[in-house]
């Protein structure tokens, strides 16, 4: 099964199962990872603001006029960051790793 | 209709309701059919809760019988079905005191000094109250108040200052052409060239800075400099490095977060930000308090709306008991009832 890194605030990686389908910031809530996710998941806010490693980077659709206006709202917005809400996890993405962006 | 009362004048109510979102608004309606009357507090300037700030654009599909509504949309059907039983809004304040008196009723007060008592307080408060964001940077609240501000309470506190206004959206440009006229120097900084305001709003930035009058800065905060809570500089992330802009005054406008607030120290049973309760009677562990929608947590619990809607009618038949403890409530449809089409102003 397709898995993925991700790396808490506190700096330790933690490996998921993915669910193809899901959103990259369902699996991570769903894992009971700490996203806030206020919005649940509509793009309408920046609470599931993660950076993601450059070879999932380039692999990725960009970012969408929506999901910048929202990231706009990020705090520590770095070339690398995206809403893990918009992130659809897929076999290509197998092995991806993401960091949770600061929470404020 | 809004309301507000001098701080020793208790208003007396059947039902407090805290949270002005869909659930809120719902549990009017069904508290009106009951004949109990509410009042509702809620942190926001504006009626709606996350369906008006968050996603007022956003379309909602699983709304029972609505095939299809924006959040704006529910919110407007919601008061305007909930409007025969005139509920009074006290906006742009916070359920802030709750105190227990000696009849068994509540008094409830809040931030702006509207003070309430009730046999029946209702939580519908979503996420949590909206606050701003603030600056998650060490040592940023010893600016509070006096350097860094998270909202505009008095322009009068920005004349004379070196400004920078932080933020792209609507209320960074809006305060950026207000502040204007009344700052001895005014900057904006955002992280990119792209305004998410209302295109006029950002035609008039950009006219400023071209004048002369106002600074474009691209980047974001990295860093606050000062000593004593009076800032001096700003440090700011840009993509060609590390640059200081020298201001005295910060208004950083990042939107707004949800957090639980003053609620978390009523007593109540509360677990990761939930309040349980009992789901007969939708009460919390402490008598005449209930909580409906998104803040509860029982078994089997799901965060719909179409959850909090039958959450806050089950709510009203206990509040109905609190508020009338002599009579006895006889179960009627809105289809036949005369005396419901009576309450509901059809008959």
């Amino acid at each position: 099964m397709a898995k993925l890194k991700v790396t808490d605030r506190d700096g330790v990686q933690h490996e998921l199962q993915g669910e193809i389908g899901w959103s990259v910031m369902e699996i991570i809530r769903e894992n009971d990872l700490p996203i806030e996710a206020a919005c649940g998941g509509c793009c309408a806010c920046a609470t599931c603001h993660v950076y993601v490693d450059a070879a999932t980077l380039a692999k990725l659709p960009p970012a969408d006029a929506d999901e910048n206006m929202m990231l706009d709202e990020g705090f520590e917005v770095r070339d690398n960051s995206r809403l893990s809400c918009q992130i659809k996890f897929t076999e290509e993405l197998d092995g991806i790793e993401v960091e949770l962006a600061p929470e404020y | 209709m809004t309301g507000s009362a001098s701080p020793q004048e208790p208003i007396e109510t059947d039902i407090v309701i805290i949270g002005a979102g869909p659930i809120g608004l719902f549990a009017v309606f069904e508290a009106g059919l009951l004949g109990l009357k509410c009042h509702l507090v809620d942190n926001l300037d504006k009626i709606g809760g996350q369906c008006a700030e968050l996603y007022p654009e956003k379309p909602i599909f699983d709304i029972p019988a609505v095939p299809r509504c924006t959040g704006q949309e529910l919110i407007d059907r919601l008061l305007e079905q909930a409007k025969p039983f005139e509920p009074v809004f006290h906006l742009d304040q916070q359920a802030s005191a709750l105190e227990r008196l000696e009849d068994g009723k509540w008094r409830l007060a809040t931030t702006a000094g509207t003070v309430f008592e009730t046999p029946n307080v209702v939580i519908a408060a979503g996420a949590g109250s909206f606050v701003p964001r603030r600056l998650p940077l060490p040592g940023a609240e010893e600016f509070e108040g006096n350097s860094l501000y998270y909202a505009v309470r008095r322009m009068e506190d920005f004349r004379g200052r070196h400004l920078l206004i932080a933020g792209g959206g609507d209320s960074a440009l809006d305060w950026l052409l207000n502040l204007e006229p009344l700052a001895a120097s005014i900057g904006i900084l955002h992280r990119r060239d792209e305004f998410r305001a209302a295109p006029d709003s950002v035609q008039r930035m950009r006219e400023l800075v071209e004048a002369g009058r106002a600074r474009l800065l691209l980047g974001q905060v990295a860093g606050l400099e000062g000593a004593d809570g009076k800032l001096e500089g700003v440090r700011i992330n840009t993509p060609d490095g590390e640059i200081r802009h020298a201001c005295d005054a910060l208004l950083a406008l990042f939107g707004l977060k949800m957090e639980l607030g003053p609620i978390a120290e009523w007593g109540l049973n509360i677990e990761r930000n939930l309040i349980h309760v009992d789901t007969e009677t939708f009460e919390t562990n402490q008598p005449g308090i209930f909580a409906i929608g998104d803040i509860i947590t029982y078994p089997g619990k799901l965060k719909l709306i179409l959850s909090g809607f039958h959450e806050a009618a089950l709510m009203c038949q206990k509040a109905f008991k609190n508020a009338h403890p002599d009579q006895r409530l006889v179960f009627r449809y809105t289809t036949s009832s005369s005396d419901l089409h009576k309450k509901l102003g059809v008959a």
